[in-house]
């Protein structure tokens, strides 16, 4: 019997989401452990599970994993959603990596000062309208397929799905430019596995709040 | 008639060290198209070659690839330098994970005041000792082979030398307490294509001098 994938991490989206994200739209249940103290994860890094001392971890197949984009790519590769060859890989790789800066600015917003907030917010309109989403309004209006490389569900359809909910909970309007946009996140939401993850109950998290904020402050002690 | 990749960056290291690195070590020739000025970049973008706006980009294959992840994922791939399998494959995307965070800190250094450059100098050398160089010695210990993963020479080891090379100029006795890494280094060096590249007169760039760094913020805007 195969046991279930167990990631580690704080009961909040972070850097573990695109992950379960990925997890869910390949139809994989998985379990979840929730550090709540820096005692905790300290133990994990004595105990020799953390390469580098640092989450997330996904103990999966035998394998403790770590690096988000490590575990990530061994998800996508191991549940067909890396594309059918080098060259297709290298299209959802560049697209994935293109998202996830893009995210990175979603990811760091929860802790910049309130008086930071605003602009950040312009920052991540005006990144996703100009330079991200473009893009992939461009790709999909070219070869109008529902899926953006190959004709097939893959990691990058993912990866922008979550992404484009992520924007829409800073700037709601964000797709009104991008109609084949808007066609792409109904697909998507309509897919078995992704709609499922959408509903309540699942194991998607929240946006972060203070309380999140705080939690990752103290565990993770950043300056 | 296969042609060379063509990389488009700067004439210094930065996020395209590594992709040179790589394809030296496979024994690729390459081609380089330098950024030397603003307007470079401007032209490249209106040329609608860079898909998100930046370098680097690599044209190889008959695609224009950005993104440096994508980039190095698929030169490793395509010759052979990225292990056997998925769980090969995830290993040493973990270990040129932990490298990236550690050339990364390094990287960023020349565009520092100068006493944060201080205190992230004295950060990094710690990391190096404590977080980073410590997970691959004891991989190469636990299993006693030459390379990091499979017994055989992959993109993991390459990164490995070249983030050896780069700590080294900041320190230059960072891999005293790490002997087998000091071996590790020794082997890597004298493998044929990267003793090639580690030669003057390789296509391998030095680290950013004053007027280099005043140049690439000229270039990119900040």
């Amino acid at each position: 019997m195969s046991e279930k994938p167990r990631l580690t991490y704080i009961n909040g989206r972070g850097r573990m989401e695109s992950i379960r994200w990925l997890l869910a739209a390949a139809g994989v249940e998985f379990e979840e452990i929730f550090l709540q103290t820096r005692e905790q994860l300290l133990k994990l890094g004595q105990d020799g599970s953390l390469m580098f001392h640092q989450l997330p971890l996904v103990e999966i197949d035998g394998m403790k994993l770590v690096q988000c984009r490590a575990i990530l790519s061994y998800i996508a590769g191991k549940y067909n959603l890396y594309g059918k060859d080098l060259k297709e890989r290298a299209l959802i790789d560049m697209y994935v990596e293109g998202i996830s800066d893009l995210m990175q600015l979603i990811l760091m917003f929860p802790f910049s000062p309130p008086e930071a907030k605003e602009k950040n917010i312009a920052t991540i309109s005006e990144k996703a309208t100009e330079r991200y989403f473009p893009v992939f309004e461009k790709v999909l209006k070219q070869h109008g397929q529902d899926f953006l490389v190959g004709n097939r569900f893959s990691w990058a359809d993912v990866q922008l799905m979550e992404a484009i909910l992520a924007v829409e909970e800073k700037v709601p309007s964000v797709l009104s430019g991008f109609p084949q946009l808007q066609a792409f996140k109904t697909k998507m939401s309509n897919m078995p596995t992704i709609k499922k993850f959408l509903q309540p109950g699942s194991p998607r998290k929240p946006p972060p709040d203070e309380n999140y904020v705080a939690t990752v402050m103290k565990i993770f002690k950043l300056d | 008639m296969a042609e060379k990749p063509k990389l488009h960056y700067t004439r210094g290291r930065g996020k395209m060290e590594s992709i040179r690195w790589l394809l030296a070590a496979a024994g690729v020739e390459f081609e380089e198209e330098f950024i030397e000025k603003k307007e470079d970049l401007e032209k490249l973008r209106n040329d609608g070659s860079l898909l998100f706006q930046q370098v680097p980009m690599v044209e190889i294959d008959g695609m224009k690839m950005v993104q440096t992840r994508a980039i190095l994922c698929y030169i490793a791939g395509k010759y052979n330098l990225y292990g056997k399998d998925l769980k090969e494959r995830a290993w040493i995307d973990m270990y040129v994970e932990g490298t990236t965070d550690l050339m990364g800190m390094i990287m960023a250094l020349p565009f520092q005041a100068a006493d944060v450059k201080e205190k992230n100098i004295a950060l990094i050398t710690e990391r190096a000792t404590t977080r980073y160089f410590p997970v691959y010695e004891k991989a190469l210990k636990d299993h006693g082979q030459d390379y990091l993963v499979g017994n055989k020479l992959s993109w993991a080891d390459i990164h490995l030398l070249e983030a050896i090379l780069m700590t080294e100029e900041l320190k230059s006795d960072i891999l005293s307490a790490f002997p087998l890494l000091q071996a590790f280094k020794g082997r890597m060096s004298n493998v044929p294509t990267i003793k090639k590249f580690l030669q003057p007169g390789s296509q391998r760039k030095p680290p950013l001098d004053e007027k280099s760094i005043a140049n690439v913020r000229k270039i990119f805007s900040f």
